[in-house]
């Protein structure tokens, strides 16, 4: 009998840490492997190829179809997820599905939570999405307003940190240095400027709402269980999924999920739980990695690294990954 | 029953009785009675199954309206003033939805400056965003068009506003026999939506409809409001005949039979009106009125007849579009092209400024001596109006001018002293 190896499995083969379906137990495997699953964002939709936003919204709502057993409403802000979904008139919804305005998603889900609850309807649940600019910007007050009454809905902020529906431009998601079209990279600090912004799960956490998530789209098991997580519990819930935009962002669209997992590797992203108001866990950095390393492939970090490039910027922007590493705890098991 | 009760509470008290049962609610005067005695009939059980979401803004309280009405829940809120230009992206979007939720407008003036008395700058401001406006001349005809509101909103599927004159009707206390609930549920059956958000039957709605048929989605939104004209007279007939009172309907044609001089109002301001053309009509003087109850749709053929006698119009609004004039008397206008320059307009009672029927019979002499211009503004104060354009042109730095005014007359009442 040989001793167990001292060193533990790692599924990461091929370097994505990607977990094949055929090797869980089908209790475990994504709502995606299931051919019957919903499709409730179905195929022929618009969006551009490589979307992180597509990716991550169907996995979200065939994870919540799943564990509602397909009691769901879906209510959506404007933005690119309900443009590229709905030109008239095709729609790519096999849920039941409401667009209203760029600022009231928050809003108009507490509406139809309300009708779902005087209807004696509890079994039917209600989803809000929008894009990061109708979640920490414009649909801000309307979703501090859902959270502070702990309405019985989930909402998920899709995250590619900038208004990318109408053309690139910064939001209060937007980080420090990033060129997008209203933070040009001009002038002796181009780029997004230091010190502004909204870190939106923790303004979340402020309300003592019951569940506040991140996730992003490299690990995909990761936001079906949080979804599932979710739907658990009643009242006001919040998650907050990192979707890399190749337009916005300047990348290759076949890095999408790579530069998710580099968002989180890097400490850029943090990746954690936390129920009435208290993290509750954090995804530890399995290989950290500079922030360089995520930077470098991104066109809109393209003027930190040309000719002499902007060292300190860079600095900067690792220190920030520095606080979120020691603020979560995310530092890899090696390191401690 | 009929009870002395104040306008508020009789709208809060019909309301309940259309038994809604999602209402959103956020304060702003005058129209805070309503929402106020609905939300205690909501928290001591009295109203039920109803859910009473107080939120952040006004916005906000049509967001929730829509959700709830396109879920197929009966949605109600109430504004006025300051709060319906903050919700008025929603307004449009809840009628562009074709979502049937009926609002009580309690009518006041807009800012700046800020005034909280009533004028009716409020609802003109959503004069096209594609609900049906009606307006209420007494307590007892807006609670009545409340009832009627649910009917013609749910039946259409088109978003109905009630107007009320802000303090003047929400805060008066007076007579209004109070449909009792039975008598409601005969004449408003359960909402059956016309589209609803249903896990068992998914629909998309407020999908984005290109160049290739937005036209004849909004055409088709511009029929609806056609077919409330021919709706909202059968309702109120029938309202009538379940009640015997004369609530709603398109207009309201007051001593017209042979009147020369026609006086067109909307709102409270018309029991003045009606006043001040009895005091004119005992000496034989041939005059009459004209109350517009449906502005939105605006009852063209029904003003067209009511005024094919009439030799001189007068419109008397409580708004006006600056640098225009009467918003109300436009679309007179266009009713009856033929009256050409014997249509005036009267803007009057702006920001709660008093109409008094003395002022009105003075309105009346002035018409029929053909001495109104075009558009007169009523107890305009020249002096105070002169004194400012002459501080204007005096310096540059003038200072703001509402302060100026205030100023002014404060040195005024002071000299008279």
């Amino acid at each position: 009998m040989t001793e167990p190896t001292a060193t533990r499995v790692h599924f990461y083969q091929v370097g994505s840490f990607a977990v094949g379906n055929r090797l869980l137990s089908a209790d475990d495997r994504t709502v995606q492997s299931n051919p019957a699953r919903t499709n409730s964002i179905d195929s022929g939709h618009r969006a551009c190829q490589g979307c992180g936003e597509a990716l991550g919204a169907r996995y979200a709502l065939d994870a919540a179809m799943r564990a509602t057993n397909d009691r769901l409403v879906a209510v959506n802000a404007t933005g690119c997820l309900e443009v590229f979904s709905t030109p008239y008139p095709e729609t790519s919804w096999r849920i039941p599905w409401l667009h209203s305005l760029f600022g009231n998603a928050p809003a108009v889900a507490t509406g139809v939570a309300a009708a779902m609850r005087v209807k004696g309807r509890d079994d039917v649940r209600v989803v809000g999405q929008a894009g990061d600019g109708g979640t920490v910007d414009i649909g801000f007050g309307t979703l501090s307003g859902m959270f502070e009454r702990n309405d019985d809905v989930l909402f998920i902020c899709y995250d590619n940190e900038g208004y990318m529906n109408t053309g690139v431009q910064r939001s209060a998601a937007t980080p420090p240095a990033a060129r997008t079209a209203t933070t040009d990279v001009v002038g002796p600090e181009p780029g997004n400027v230091f010190g502004q912004g909204k870190d939106l799960p923790r303004i979340a956490m402020a309300h003592d709402i019951p569940y506040v998530a991140t996730a992003t789209v490299a690990d995909l098991h990761d936001l079906e269980r949080k979804v599932e997580r979710a739907m658990e519990v009643r009242g006001a819930r919040y998650l907050h999924v990192l979707v890399p935009c190749p337009l916005g962002w300047g990348s290759a669209s076949s890095d999408t999920v790579r530069l998710a997992r580099l968002a989180t590797e890097s400490g850029l992203f943090p990746v954690f739980e936390a129920e009435d108001g208290v993290v509750t866990g954090a995804r530890r950095i399995r290989r950290r990695v500079g922030v360089e390393e995520y930077l470098r492939p991104q066109r809109r970090f393209a003027h930190l690294f040309n000719g002499a490039g902007r060292p300190d910027v860079v600095a900067r922007l690792q220190a920030m990954a520095d606080a979120n590493i020691e603020r979560y705890g995310l530092a890899p098991d090696e390191e401690e | 029953m009929l009870q002395q009760i104040e306008g508020s509470r009789a709208i809060a008290e019909t309301v309940a009785r259309c038994r809604p049962e999602v209402v959103c609610a956020y304060p702003i005067s005058p129209q805070t009675h309503i929402i106020e005695a609905i939300g205690a009939m909501v928290k001591d059980g009295r109203l039920t199954p109803c859910e009473f979401i107080n939120v952040e803004s006004e916005f906000a309280a049509m967001s929730v309206s829509i959700g709830a009405s396109a879920a197929g829940a009966r949605a109600y809120t109430a504004t006025a003033s300051q709060g319906l230009l903050f919700m008025i992206e929603a307004v449009y979007n809840a009628a562009g939805l074709g979502l049937p939720i009926v609002m009580t407008l309690a009518n006041r003036a807009i800012g700046a400056p800020i005034n909280i008395w009533n004028d009716h700058s409020d609802a003109m401001a959503v004069r096209d965003a594609g609900w049906i406006q009606l307006f209420a001349e007494t307590n007892q005809e807006s609670a009545d068009l409340h009832v009627q509101a649910f009917r013609l909103a749910e039946e259409l599927s088109v978003p109905v506003m009630v107007c009320m004159d802000g303090f003047i009707l929400t805060h008066a206390v007076e007579g209004v026999d109070l449909m009792d609930q039975e008598l409601v549920d005969r004449f408003l059956p359960p909402y059956e939506p016309r589209q609803v958000l249903d896990p068992d039957d998914p629909v998309s709605i407020g999908a984005m409809v290109g160049p290739e048929a937005f036209e004849e989605v909004r055409y088709l939104a511009h029929l609806r409001q056609l077919d409330a004209l021919e709706l909202i007279p059968t309702v109120a007939a029938e309202f009538a005949a379940l009640t015997g009172r004369a609530s709603g309907g398109l207009v309201h044609p007051y001593r017209l039979e042979d009147a020369e001089t026609v006086v067109i109002a909307m709102g409270s301001v018309l029991g003045t009106i009606k006043d001040a053309v009895d005091a004119r009509r005992d000496p034989g003087e041939r005059v009459g009125v004209l109350g517009i109850t449906s502005f939105r749709p605006f009852p063209i053929a029904a003003v067209a007849e009511a005024l094919r006698g009439a030799r001189r119009v007068v419109v008397i609004e409580k708004s006006f579009s600056l640098g225009m004039g009467g918003v109300l008397a436009t679309d007179v206008a266009m009713s009856a092209p033929w009256l050409g320059q014997r249509l005036v307009t009267v803007v009057a009672g702006l920001g709660g400024r008093p109409i008094t029927r003395r002022g009105i019979e003075d309105v009346i002499e002035r018409a029929r001596r053909d001495d109104l211009a075009p558009l007169t503004f009523l107890d305009l104060d020249e002096g105070v109006i002169a004194r400012e354009r002459a501080r204007m042109s005096a310096s540059r730095r003038s200072g703001p001018f509402a302060e100026n005014v205030l100023r002014d007359l404060g040195s005024a009442t002071e000299a008279r002293r």
